[in-house]
């Protein structure tokens, strides 16, 4: 098992859910398959899901809710 | 009641534009910012900065006790909210007036009757102006279906509360109608805490056709048309004014009926009425006011002379409108184009990033309103709108002639921009001869995508 930290691939607001009345899209332990919704962030009001590119279990997001993120800021653990 | 300081509640180019008004009027200016905002071009421009809080428009820009506070740290007597953000909230105008500051824009209660898209046609109805044919207000399902029979399909489902594009659908059956209607009624309960709804015939192949207007509470008088047919996703992208397509007979009418309204609910500042045009009837009809300066209004202020955001400070200070109807007279042709953050070769991709040079039109009779200068890096929090080529001529030919000169020397570089469609624009023969409608920009975009080889330019 290692943990692994997943950036940014693009700069905006990041937002653990699809919407504030929706729970976040992963929890702590939740299986993660490739091609999951981790996130969105929103790029100058377009909004663009973060995918997993690899599968494993997700440990905790690393950055708030509506957080403004820079590429290769860290977005959330993995466990592999 | 004279004003002497203005805090700019905007970024960008507007923000821009409102300093260099109040500059050459003798008024001084203090641009807030966003944490992220501090290097942008209003930000050195103004007399001073003040921040306001972080990234995020809700927790900096949308923030009614920041702007407030901010406003009171720099001894601004006056807030130009510019467009979008602040600028029509009701709310907004009650907190800067209960402060003791002064407004740059209409009375609460203007922007609370036209912000409601139902009470709005309502107000134009008794101003004697024909809106599309709808719902008298709110409707719910049934309300709907019985319109449907009575007026016939597709019809158009708007949010009461909606504005910018946004919550609209069109319902082509009574079963598409049936089952739009609660998703369009939760959509705009998510997007404007307001699920109302109503609904319009749809009107295919109209054209946007929309009235500046001045008021200063008594009088009021219009500024003439624009046409805004060339849109995306509900998004203008190329305006101009005034309306070719319109015989002077009907422009007279629409404009006239336009200071009408604005004269009948007493309107103060500078306003918009937006109109459908069916070029096939001639006819006209009312969809909504916007109650602030709007993004296109350099179009109107070419072909008349009158500088609109002026005209706002001036009415805010208390002074009566500087010019009659007699006095505005409409003087040849201009065109905008928005320069927007977007690759129109990735489906219109955003585009944020650093600005590595920039390269304008230096001509008679351009103009280039931005926020944009080299080395600046344009962040990813807020809209697109990175500027607004404007040119004029005597005539629409001589205009779109300058577009076209203009076009080929406008260079940013660093990030694409929406830039090579507009040079595509200004050569189509549809674009030329004025053959658009609402819906054409989209479809020409599905039919002939703008493929990177061809735009080598």
């Amino acid at each position: 098992m290692t943990l692994t930290t997943v950036p940014a691939p693009i700069p905006g607001v990041f937002y653990r859910s699809e919407s504030p009345d929706k729970p976040p899209f992963k929890s702590e332990g939740d299986a993660v398959t490739k091609g999951d919704v981790v996130g969105l962030i929103e790029v100058m009001k377009t909004f663009t899901q973060i995918e997993a590119e690899e599968p494993g279990r997700f440990v905790r997001y690393l950055v708030d809710d509506e957080e403004a993120v820079v590429p290769g800021q860290p977005l959330y653990e993995l466990e592999t | 009641m004279g004003i002497s300081k203005i805090l700019v509640a905007n970024r960008g180019e507007i923000a821009v534009r409102i300093i260099r008004a109040a500059r050459e009027m003798g008024i001084a200016t203090a641009q807030v910012v966003s944490k992220a905002d501090h290097e942008m071009l209003a930000a050195r421009l103004a007399d001073e900065k003040i921040e306001v809080g972080p990234a995020q428009a809700s927790k900096s820009y949308l923030k009614i006790d920041a702007i407030i506070e901010a406003a009171r740290a720099v001894g601004a007597d006056a807030i130009h909210p510019g467009y979008g953000f602040l600028s029509e909230n009701a709310d907004f105008v009650d907190a800067v007036e209960t402060a003791g500051l002064t407004f740059i824009g209409p009375r609460a209660d203007t922007i609370r009757a036209m912000g409601d898209k139902a009470a709005a046609r309502a107000s134009a109805a008794a101003a004697g102006i024909r809106t599309v044919q709808g719902s008298e207000g709110r409707v719910d399902a049934a309300d709907a279906a019985n319109l449907a029979a009575r007026l016939g399909l597709p019809l158009m489902i708007k949010a009461a509360a909606g504005g910018g594009g946004r919550g609209i659908r069109v319902a082509n059956t009574v079963e598409e109608l049936e089952r739009m209607m609660p998703l369009a009624s939760a959509e705009a309960l998510a997007a404007f805490g307001d699920g109302g709804l109503y609904v319009e015939r749809f009107i295919e192949r109209a054209r946007h056709i929309e009235v500046q207007v001045l008021g200063d509470g008594k009088d009021a008088v219009h500024v003439f048309e624009r046409e805004c047919s060339l849109q995306r996703r509900r998004q203008k992208v190329w305006e101009e004014a005034p309306a070719a397509c319109l015989l002077e007979s009907v422009r007279a009418e629409l404009c006239a009926s336009a200071a009408r309204l604005a004269k009948h609910v007493n309107y103060r500042g500078a306003g918009t009425l937006e109109f459908l045009y069916d070029e096939l009837t001639g006819e006209y009809f009312f969809i909504e006011m916007n109650t602030r300066i709007q993004v296109e209004h350099p179009v109107t202020e070419m072909v008349t002379g009158i500088d609109l955001v002026k005209e706002m400070i001036r009415i805010a200070a208390g002074e009566p409108l500087s010019v009659q109807q007699d006095d505005i007279v409409l003087s040849g042709h201009a065109i905008e184009c928005r320069i927007n953050a977007e690759d129109p070769h990735a489906d219109f991709r955003p585009t944020p990033g650093r600005i590595e040079e920039l390269r304008l039109p230096e001509m008679s009779h351009v103009r280039f309103d931005t926020g944009l200068y080299p080395g600046y890096t344009v962040p990813p929090y807020y809209d697109s709108l990175l500027g607004k080529l404007i040119v004029w001529g005597e005539t629409r030919a001589k205009a779109l002639e300058k577009l076209r000169q203009a076009l080929a020397v406008l260079e940013v570089g660093g990030i694409a921009t929406t830039a090579p469609l507009h040079r595509r624009l200004a050569l189509d023969p549809d674009v030329s001869s004025l053959r658009v409608h609402t819906g054409w920009l989209e479809r020409w975009l599905e039919d002939r995508p703008l493929e990177p080889a061809k735009l080598a330019s």
